[in-house]
């Protein structure tokens, strides 16, 4: 904790969880998609689905989707610059099993057809986890660097990956595994201490075993 | 030296021995801890109070209206009776009091914000610190340096206590940023470390057991008014501390109270909109017709 933890974020209001967090989880599905968004399904759950309107947690999810952070002033007008932009959003307040309280599933697709789904949770203070990308079990808090690597489940994966990382210079300080069976797909997620760059991530692509990678910078 | 926030009596002890100001130690040892020059961080911390005052500024429009359309506008009233001079405790007070207002507002209608230590208190330490600016003529530099002492203050309480309405209350989000406030005045107004150290423990014992009871869910109704009691229970604790009144109950000891009577709190009146104002009968009209609820 510094200074800063107590007198900050910048932020737009009125709530660190329900605009600030929410405006976060949406970058980083904005991120994961790699690309414009032009379909938005965005599913709220628990105090999320409730009180979503009061809050701006919508305008804050799709101002994030396309790419602004949390302090930026566009905030508020968000759908109707979606609008411009090409995005179309349809938001379903809903269940979600066992998830936070403040809990939204993104499912986001590009021009191309590409897609991705991002289940995340804003977790206080305008933090947030990360908890499932494309439905694989993942920790990601978006304050560190972080790479999403989607893998074989075979021995040594790991290994070629982070010593991989360790040859460039970069520190590990979250690593977490999951996977769907033993020797079927997993992922690890691996958050660092410093960036990782373009050309480290195309050399943990190449290593065998890698289904894909997806580096992500701090939301 | 490295400065620990596990206790306040440890800061006062440290700058009352170095003839120093909390808020100076504060940003040297804040710019060892993230291994960053002590003028970059004062700068950022300027950049935080330079958001502060165009809040306060943006707030008082008089069209100003929250996104759910419940609250805007009475940062305006108060602006007015403050140019009219017909006020009770002196147009700087209202002033004072219009601020916190005014970046609470603001922040309900989705304007840009600081959060000082939350977005549902953000108003009662801008409202404190530029009061001090602007109608006290307090040089700049001493305003942003009071922020760091203002920090401090809110780490000792992170540390014991907690900063969040869901967990301690309304006393832990506008109790502690009223302790921060009353720290960072009595700073401004040239008072000792014990000094600021007593305003902290006055301003939270004023607000120990206030809980955290949000119309709708929404940072708005009441925070927003406790927004502005909060800055003058500031004053308050600041005034009191400054004219040599002392805290029986040492500030640690009341943030260990504070800690208690938040765990004691029924989740009802712990920002779950089940208990207190938000269970009223208009509370409930207001909450239905917005959200069906």
């Amino acid at each position: 904790m510094n200074v800063f933890d107590i007198i900050g974020p910048i932020m737009i209001g009125p709530s660190s969880s329900h605009t600030a967090g929410a405006a976060r989880i949406g970058r980083m599905a904005g991120a994961l998609l790699g690309a414009p968004a032009v379909q938005a399904e965005i599913r709220l759950h628990g105090s999320f689905a409730k009180t979503y309107r009061g809050h701006g947690t919508d305008k804050a999810l799709i101002a994030g989707i396309l790419g602004m952070k949390p302090d930026d002033a566009r905030l508020r007008d968000s759908p109707a610059l979606a609008k411009q932009a090409g995005l179309s959003v349809t938001i379903i307040p809903d269940h979600i099993e066992s998830a936070h309280p403040n809990t939204a599933l993104i499912a986001l697709t590009a021009a191309d057809g590409r897609r991705v789904s991002v289940q995340g949770a804003s977790v206080g203070g305008g933090n947030i986890l990360i908890t499932r990308v494309n439905g694989m079990p993942v920790e990601i808090t978006g304050q560190y660097a972080s790479l999403i690597v989607l893998h074989r489940d075979a021995p040594g994966t790991i290994a070629a990956v982070t010593d991989c990382l360790g040859s460039y210079g970069v520190n590990i300080c979250n690593f977490r595994l999951a996977r769907e069976q033993k020797g079927g797909t997993a992922v690890m997620t691996i958050e660092t201490d410093g960036s990782i760059d373009r050309a480290l991530n195309e050399k943990i692509r190449a290593l065998p075993n890698i289904i894909g990678s997806t580096r992500l910078e701090p939301v | 030296m490295e400065l620990r926030y596990n206790n306040l009596a440890g800061l006062v002890c440290a700058a009352t021995e170095s003839g120093r100001q909390i808020s100076e130690l504060v940003l040297a040892d804040q710019a060892e801890q993230m291994e960053k020059d002590p003028e970059f961080l004062f700068q950022e911390m300027d950049r935080r109070l330079t958001v502060m005052d165009e809040a306060a500024d943006q707030g008082v429009q008089p069209d100003l209206r929250s996104t759910s359309g419940l609250t805007g506008g009475s940062a305006y009233l108060l602006r007015l009776a403050a140019g009219s001079g017909n006020t009770l405790c002196g147009s700087v007070f209202t002033r004072a009091l219009a601020r916190a207002l005014a970046v609470s507002e603001l922040n309900a209608a989705m304007g840009r914000i600081v959060a000082a230590p939350t977005a549902g208190s953000c108003g009662i330490l801008p409202a404190a610190v530029l009061t001090m600016l602007h109608d006290r003529s307090v040089p700049r530099r001493a305003c942003v340096m009071s922020l760091f002492t203002a920090s401090a203050v809110g780490m000792v309480i992170a540390n014991n206590a907690c900063l969040a309405g869901a967990q301690g209350g309304c006393q832990a989000e506008c109790g502690s940023a009223s302790a921060m406030a009353a720290a960072a005045l009595v700073e401004l107004a040239g008072g000792s470390p014990k000094m600021a150290a007593h305003a902290v423990a006055i301003a939270l014992k004023n607000i120990l057991g206030l809980v955290c009871d949000p119309v709708a869910g929404l940072v708005e109704i009441p925070c927003i008014k406790r927004n502005a009691s909060g800055v003058a229970n500031a004053f308050t604790a600041a005034e009191l501390a400054l004219a040599g009144v002392t805290s029986a109950i040492p500030a640690d000891e009341v943030i260990v109270a504070m800690k208690h009577i938040g765990d004691a709190m029924p989740s009802a009146l712990r920002e779950t909109s089940e208990g207190g104002l938000a269970a009223t009968p208009t509370g409930r009209r207001l909450a239905a017709e917005l959200f069906g609820m």
